[in-house]
């Protein structure tokens, strides 16, 4: 049985562009003093980034929520949005549904969700029955991705 | 070569000037998709981009950049420069297109980030 060293709760704002980035710029700062190797940390900190900027704009929103135990880091990014209609195609880089305003900025190229399953070891998505999306990001200590 | 040696290469101006440029970098990366950048580059990659806003230097960050080099003379804002270096990311800025400061760091052996460039604790050779 695990036991959680580390949990702390993250909120993102909806098209808050000049916030977005906070949270998981403050979440790889927090596993930086724990003292994880960097290579975990930046693995850490790209999901948290991609889950964060879904949440700002796809998602209307929502928390991030950072939980450490024994053996794994876990992020859950909790949103207020639609949901994702069509998982498979929001797995498939380049599919996107964002606008021209979002492109501009950098993001909305479709590589959000692939790039966080390039981080972590285990990727779960769940769309609420009352709408919203919950994604949960585990990246396992002691092993390498 | 250094992020000082980086800048006379390119003709960049040093906009982050407090932050120390000494350190090696020996890849880099051109891009104005972050996504792109977050899935491709490497820790302390310098990064090449044509656009320059809050989001470009949250990306720095959350990758381990090394620094941003802005290209063709953008503005960059004070506002931004400050989270630069609280976030301790170098900031250069060229007049120069995306190309010829890609082209002329090629040219004196800056690495891309592929796969057939082998790093180890951050010091990049070809394969």
């Amino acid at each position: 049985m695990s036991a959680t060293l580390c949990k702390k709760e993250f909120y993102v704002q909806k098209f808050d562009f000049q916030h977005a980035g906070k949270a998981a710029s403050d979440v790889r700062k927090l596993l930086m003093d724990y003292g994880y190797e960097q290579q975990l940390v930046r693995r850490v900190a790209i999901a948290a980034y991609e889950a964060e900027m879904n949440m700002v704009i796809h998602g209307q929103g929502g928390t991030l929520a950072l939980e450490i135990d024994f053996e794994y880091i876990q992020l859950v990014a909790e949103d207020n949005g639609p949901g994702i209609p069509n998982l498979q195609l929001a797995m498939q880089e380049g599919y996107s549904t964002a606008g021209d305003e979002i492109r501009e900025i950098g993001f909305g190229a479709g590589m959000g969700l692939p790039n966080i399953n390039r981080c972590v070891d285990f990727l779960g998505i769940q769309n609420k029955p009352q709408g919203g999306t919950i994604v949960t990001m585990q990246v396992s200590l002691g092993a390498e991705k | 070569m250094n992020l000082y040696e980086v800048a006379s290469k390119v003709d960049a101006r040093i906009l982050t000037p407090t932050l120390d440029l000494s350190r090696e970098v020996y890849c880099a990366y051109g891009a104005d998709l972050l996504s792109d950048v977050l899935a491709f580059t490497r820790p302390h990659t310098l990064l090449l981009t044509g656009l320059f806003n809050l989001q470009v230097v949250r990306t720095a960050e959350v990758a381990e950049l090394a620094g941003i080099i802005v290209v063709r003379g953008k503005t960059v804002d004070q506002s931004l420069l400050d989270l630069a270096c609280a976030s301790r990311i170098p900031i250069l800025q060229t007049k120069l297109t995306m190309f010829e400061s890609c082209g002329r760091l090629y040219q004196v052996g800056m690495l891309p980030c592929s796969k057939d460039v082998e790093c180890v604790n951050n010091v990049c050779h070809p394969m």
